[in-house]
């Protein structure tokens, strides 16, 4: 197919590259160097996509950011898919497949459309913010409605092929744009020997130099980009970003990049980083992120064909494509001639400039005016007719101050109508670190305010829009970022290029054009395309009493869009304003914040993803586990063997089995998570009595102690087995999952409350393995691995001893979680393997059983050992859980968690106590978090007296039992409880002792 | 010790040997210099008979600004924190050095054998630098990051300490039970350069 | 992202090396036994949330491990200074603020 708009030389296009794509299912032709709006604009595309709510037919209107209708589904595939890119922003690549994302069924013939404008009519201004108030079940089908007939683009469904990553920059200055302004600065800092990063969104570097005609130093503007860029390229301490938007500006100078590395090549980069996160913090930065045009406000502006007047500029001179054949034009200012005498310099016709200004004759007004282009001074276009393109324009006369019509309109026949209502400073990043933007008469425009960063700003940004000027600006301001970076900058004299500067004519505060009618009852007249917000809608707002702009943002959806309405938000100010009669800084302003574009959850998640989403921690023993079939479970970050299934059994039977082995013989468990931190130091005993709520005034060497810690509130937060190793050193057991915690608890009560106390806290561990024997066998599988007396006579329980162990050195504790006779055998890491397997193989004969959590699990909870987080919630103090037996009374010192003990409500008697449960069914399990209730019979919503915190079925004991948490429940011992299922049935339980396998404790001291 | 013991540093499983074979080529060069004795030392850095001590201990004066460390033939000191160090002397004699430091030692310390629990990777290559940055949100300029600085800061999703020892080499103290999580993040990070394994 | 300075490592860190462990100054009562049930939980509970500047404790737990104090405003987040632990702000709000 013909790309009928084409200019035939021109532009910053490749012709010798042709690029074929797909746009809703049909093929045509761009050429390299074109975006996807330029390419379909060269194949005389109107119609892009159909509007939220009114399902009106919309066309390109801008060439950057602020596009807020031509947003595509681009892939080809499930995998490749991106939801919502900008075409103007997306660049063409071979074999490029999109789709309108809001035509439904199709962009030129939409059901919508044709059934009475149902979103029109069922969607009035302020759905949004009336539907909030309706009940959850009508937006439910609101949504369904509004999802369906407008679509915000199809989320991928498969999983993403190509690789993201991650950057981490420092530097002196970092410069967000890189138009004239941004590229001097960027020169005179790096010049002056700073580090410098500068990042632009768009494919090639030079921003508006890029469809410039204007002279630097007497050659074409491209020249100098060239050797600019050059310049920088050459400087290692410069680092340039094309195709990086900078999306986020956050506190303390730190912005966040997103790099496009291989969109523009393709769908998948197996080869490398699709897109790539750069984290810059600089000492300074530098905005030079220039102005974007405002349309104007006038009817029917949304049919195809209206553009913004610097895009018409751009898509003829950087992509040589003009979109049309009759153009009329509607300015403010002296800028937008540049539309007109493109369009007219590329050999088509002009109709009419309206210029609303009773008169100007700036440079290129004169300019126009000598090509014989007419232009009606005083003049708008009040209305466009045309439906799928513009057919024709009504332009009428305007009184002074252009807010009446002020006579008889006159219509002209065109297919292109570019308006321009002057510009505005794209201050949206300086807005997203917490500054106000500060309105400005003299430029019609909010520029940056007051601000906490260390930012500099030059050029459009700050309404400096004369290129002769924006230069000198930019190296001024490169230069004092310097200087305040540290670097030297008071030797360094650097000239702007000289740029003939030309004479304008002030522009007018003009936003929306009149029409004979009142707004309410003139042609529709857009102000936010994406979400159909028109000035009648904002001016009905405004009657209804939403003054504040921020009101009438989430009453009419004004900036609700993808765009977050970079192209409409100063224009529904301004009507808001006009319509309150007040000015447009007493009306307010609104907050941009990050993004500035849509980024993709892709770049966002970076290489965090897969097998490095969280960190896996492994044991010294894991390729044993894996090596004998073991299932893991998460425990914290770590991977620990939950059970090992022989082939063919289930998890039960393997439990039941495990279980058995330990009881009747020896089991064998890698406790090499558990949290271990070496105490040194003469206080260390005090530390002690201070962080457990147990006496360790009498804990001798050789001996350990269990102990138990609570928060200054009196809660339970970790228990464990710490030794004592010698008078000054102990070593601390805590919790898999609470090792880095109460490491960083004893640090902080150390450091910031008992500096005094000399005391050091190391942790150990991952310095250890531990592997646990534990059953009646385990002392005779000891045996024949030390020569250490390891009979109950030298080596008691609650003991410890250092010994050699399968040739290692090693400390051994007799300590049990399990209640039988245990040994738990520590050594060096890196012989944690070796030691595991002579712990194997010396087991062979006594067929030692290899167990994971979930046994381990039920043989604490048959002898009724709390797990810290499992029966416990940060809600439990020691006397809940009846363990008073590790509460200290004479200690002098008021220990942590004390006081709190004796707060009125941790002494009421009907605190959730801790319990066992016996349900009377041997068989049924009760579910692991379910809910207590005393009478079953007791209507919905029931009084819930406790949950279940623990429960299994009991191959040792032949029946399933439970720990609880029941109110009162220490005195409520051979009652029945209920537990309630959603099913509506009930399963009765009695409270018994949490203790259910030997009681007296006999089996752990043999 | 017996020799029929097995030893085996954390990432054993990786087979760096093997590995080493395959790769010849890359702009990311890792090595693991696996199973040294790390000692823990804790101690008061204002006590000059501490100080003193630690040096006849070891033969090496303890480095004392923030981030900064020392080095001679046998031992390598890092500073961690203003009352912490790491020692790492050749596999083996983590004993001697903690009976050396506990003989020479008076008043309040604390010295702990942490070798079991951390493993040493060297970094280098041309590339080296650009993995450093995808890890670490740390400036690692020569100019903030001279050869000799340690630094304590996150890599990837877990920490390490980083000390450079060379324009284009630096040295990551990591935990045991993160060494294959980090060794997975690196294969990924250095992909696009090219990883080699040295021995 | 903020970006602190590590009184202890003497250098500006990143902060996803620090964790905030709340307000700073907070210190434990000498007898707690001899406090009303009101007077202890006024030390347990009861924190400021200042809309300006605010003294809070932070450790530099991917560094040194050091906890330390900072002064910082709550509205701009400007961190004014951070100091030692023991030691006393330099910079306090107004009463009146």
């Amino acid at each position: 197919m013909k790309q009928v708009n084409r200019l035939d030389d021109g532009g910053r296009i490749n012709r010798q590259t042709p690029l074929n794509f797909t746009f809703n299912d049909k093929t045509y032709q761009g050429f390299e160097g074109d975006t996807l709006a330029s390419a379909l604009l060269a194949n005389g595309v109107d119609v892009v996509g159909r509007s939220f709510k009114y399902s009106r037919p919309r066309g390109v209107i801008t060439a950057d950011a602020q596009e807020p209708n031509a947003i595509f589904q681009v892939g080809s595939n499930d995998a490749s898919t991106i939801p919502n890119p900008r075409a103007t922003q997306t660049e063409l690549y071979a074999n490029l497949v999109c789709s309108s994302t809001n035509g439904w069924p199709n962009v030129d013939f939409d059901l919508m459309g044709t059934v009475g404008k149902v979103g029109g009519s069922a969607m009035p201004p302020g759905f949004y913010y009336k539907t909030f108030m309706f009940p959850q079940s009508m937006w439910m089908s609101y949504e369904k409605m509004i999802r369906k007939g407008a679509g915000l683009g199809c989320s991928p469904l498969q999983p993403d092929p190509d690789s993201y990553d991650k950057l981490n920059h420092h530097c002196d200055v970092m410069v967000v744009g890189a138009g004239p302004a941004g590229l001097s600065a960027a020169l005179a800092a790096a010049r002056a020997g700073a580090r410098v990063i500068i990042a632009d969104e768009q494919n090639e570097m030079g921003g508006s130099l890029l469809c410039s005609t204007e002279l630097i130093d007497e050659t074409a503007a491209a020249v100098w980009l060239v050797s600019t860029l050059t310049e920088l390229a050459e400087n290692d301490n410069v680092l340039l970003l094309p195709r990086s938007t900078a999306f986020g500006y956050y506190d303390q100078n730190y912005i966040g990049i997103n790099e496009r590395r291989s969109d523009h090549i393709g769908e998948t980069n197996s080869n490398g980083t699709r897109q790539r996160l750069h984290k810059v913090r600089a000492k300074q930065v530098i905005l030079a992120t220039g102005a974007h045009e405002r349309p104007l406000v006038f009817g029917n502006n949304d049919v195809p064909g209206c553009m913004l007047a610097s895009a018409v500029t751009t898509y003829i001179n950087r992509y040589a494509v003009v979109p049309g054949n009759r153009l009329a034009l509607m300015t403010t200012n002296d800028n937008a001639y540049k539309a007109a005498i493109a369009w007219h310099d590329a050999g088509k016709s002009v109709v009419l400039i309206a210029d609303t200004r009773p008169s100007a004759d700036g440079f290129l007004v004169k300019e126009a005016m000598k090509r014989g282009i007419k232009v009606e001074f005083g003049h708008g276009i009040i209305d466009v007719k045309g439906s799928k393109r513009v057919k024709s324009v009504e332009v009428a006369p305007l009184s002074a101050d252009g807010k009446s019509v002020s006579g008889q309109a006159v219509s002209y026949t065109c297919d292109t109508v570019a308006s321009s209502g002057g510009w505005s400073p794209v201050l949206h990043l300086s807005s997203h670190t917490g500054s106000k933007p500060i309105w400005r008469d003299d430029i019609q425009g909010f520029v940056p305010g007051k601000t906490e960063q260390a930012q500099h700003i030059c050029g459009g940004i700050q309404g400096v829009y004369d290129l002769s000027q924006v230069l000198e600006d930019g190296i001024k301001c490169g230069l004092a970022a310097a200087g305040d970076a540290g670097k030297n900058v008071s030797s360094l004299e650097l000239l702007a290029p000289t740029v003939t500067k030309n004479i304008e004519t002030p522009a007018m505060a003009l936003f929306h054009i009149p029409h004979f009618k009142p707004t309410s009852r003139a042609p529709k007249q857009f102000v936010d395309y994406q979400n159909d917000v028109t000035a009648a809608g904002i001016e009905l707002a405004n009657r209804e009493g939403f003054e504040s702009i921020e009101h009438v943002k989430r009453y009419t959806a004004l900036g609700f869009g993808t765009d977050q309405g970079k192209l409409g938000n100063i224009n529904g100010m301004a009507i808001t304003a006009n319509s309150l009669g007040k000015t447009i800084p007493e009306t307010g302003t609104t907050i941009f914040r990050p993004m500035y574009t849509p980024v993709t959850f892709g770049a966002l998640s970076g290489s965090d993803v897969k097998q490095l989403f969280d960190p896996a921690r492994f044991t010294a023993m894991h390729s044993w586990h894996v090596d004998n079939g073991a299932e893991f479970e998460d425990v914290g970050q770590w991977k620990r063997p939950w059970y090992y299934p022989k082939p063919g059994e289930t998890m039960e039977q393997a439990l039941a089995r495990e279980c058995l082995a330990t009881r009747n013989s020896v089991g064998l468990l890698d406790a090499s998570t558990l949290g271990k931190i070496d105490i040194q130091g003469k206080d260390a005993r005090e530390f002690l009595n201070r962080v457990y709520t147990n006496p360790w005034s009498q804990l001798a060497v050789g001996k350990c102690r269990y102990g138990v810690m609570c928060k200054e509130d009196g809660m339970v937060f970790d228990d464990g087995v710490t030794a004592c190793i010698n008078d000054n050193r102990f070593q601390m057991t805590t919790t898999t999952g609470g090792a880095a915690g109460v490491l960083n608890w004893l640090e902080l009560w150390h450091q910031t409350e008992w500096p005094e106390l000399e005391v050091y806290f190391s942790t150990v561990t991952d310095h250890w393995s531990t592997m646990t024997i534990s059953g009646p066998n385990s002392r005779k599988v000891l045996e024949k691995l030390t020569d250490a007396d390891v009979s109950n006579e030298a080596f008691p329980y609650m003991g410890w001893i250092a010994a050699e162990v399968a040739g290692v050195k090693a400390r051994i504790f007799r300590i049990s979680f399990t209640g039988e006779l245990s040994f738990e055998i520590n050594v060096q890491a890196n012989f944690g393997l070796h030691c595991w397997e002579a712990v194997v193989a010396a087991g062979q004969e006594f067929d030692i059983t290899p167990y994971g959590t979930e046994t381990m699990h039920i043989l604490r909870a048959e002898k009724g050992f709390i797990i810290v987080g499992q029966d416990t919630d940060g809600s439990v103090t020691p006397q809940d859980l009846d363990m008073n037996w590790v509460v200290g009374k004479k200690k002098a010192f008021s220990y942590l968690g004390k006081r709190s003990w004796t707060r009125e409500d941790n002494e009421r008697t009907d605190r959730k106590q801790f319990v066992g449960l016996k349900p009377k069914d041997p068989k049924v399990v009760l579910p692991e978090g379910a809910q207590i209730v005393f009478d079953k019979d007791q209507p919905i919503p029931m009084t819930m007296v406790g949950h279940v915190t623990s429960s299994y079925y009991s191959a040792c004991l032949g029946y399933s039992f439970a720990l609880a948490v029941v109110k009162g429940g220490l005195e409520r011992k051979g009652q029945s409880v209920f537990v309630p299922l959603a099913d509506g049935t009930t399963i009765e339980a009695e409270i018994c002792s949490s203790v259910f396998y030997d009681p007296k404790g006999d089996r752990q001291n043999v | 010790m017996s020799d029929l013991v097995k030893v085996e540093s954390p990432l054993q499983h990786a087979d760096f040997a093997a590995l080493s074979a395959l790769t010849t080529e890359g702009g990311v060069v890792l090595r693991e210099d696996a199973l040294l004795g790390h000692v823990n030392l804790r101690g008061n850095a204002q006590d000059p008979e501490f100080v003193a001590g630690v040096a006849k201990a070891l033969g090496l004066a303890l480095p004392l600004a923030p981030c900064s460390s020392a080095q001679n033939d046998d031992t390598t000191i890092m500073w961690l924190s203003p009352d912490e160090w790491i020692i790492l002397v050749e596999g083996g004699k983590e004993e001697a050095t903690e009976a050396s430091l506990r003989a020479n030692l008076t008043g309040h310390f604390a010295v702990s054998d942490i070798s079991g629990g951390q493993t040493i990777l060297e970094l280098s290559g041309d590339d080296c630098i650009k993995v450093l940055q995808k890890s670490t949100g740390y400036d690692v300029h020569l100019d903030n990051f001279p050869i000799g600085k340690v630094v304590g800061t996150t890599f990837a999703k877990s920490s390490a300490h980083i000390r450079r020892t060379g324009e284009q080499s630096f040295q990551l103290v990591i935990r045991r039970s993160f060494s294959d999580y980090i060794w997975l993040w690196l294969q990924q990070s250095s992909k696009e350069y090219g990883l080699r394994i040295a021995l | 992202m903020l970006h602190i300075y590590c009184p202890y490592c003497e250098e500006f860190r990143e902060e996803d090396e620090f964790h905030p462990v709340g307000e700073a100054h907070i210190e434990r009562p000498l007898e707690p036994e001899a406090l009303t049930d009101e007077q202890w939980s006024q030390y347990l509970f009861f924190r400021k949330n200042p809309r300006g500047l605010h003294h809070e404790m932070w450790v530099h737990g991917a560094g040194c491990r050091k906890f330390f104090n900072m002064t910082r405003h709550t509205v701009t987040y400007k961190i004014l200074e951070t100091y030692k632990m023991g030691q006393q702000p330099s910079v306090v709000a107004e009463e009146s603020e």
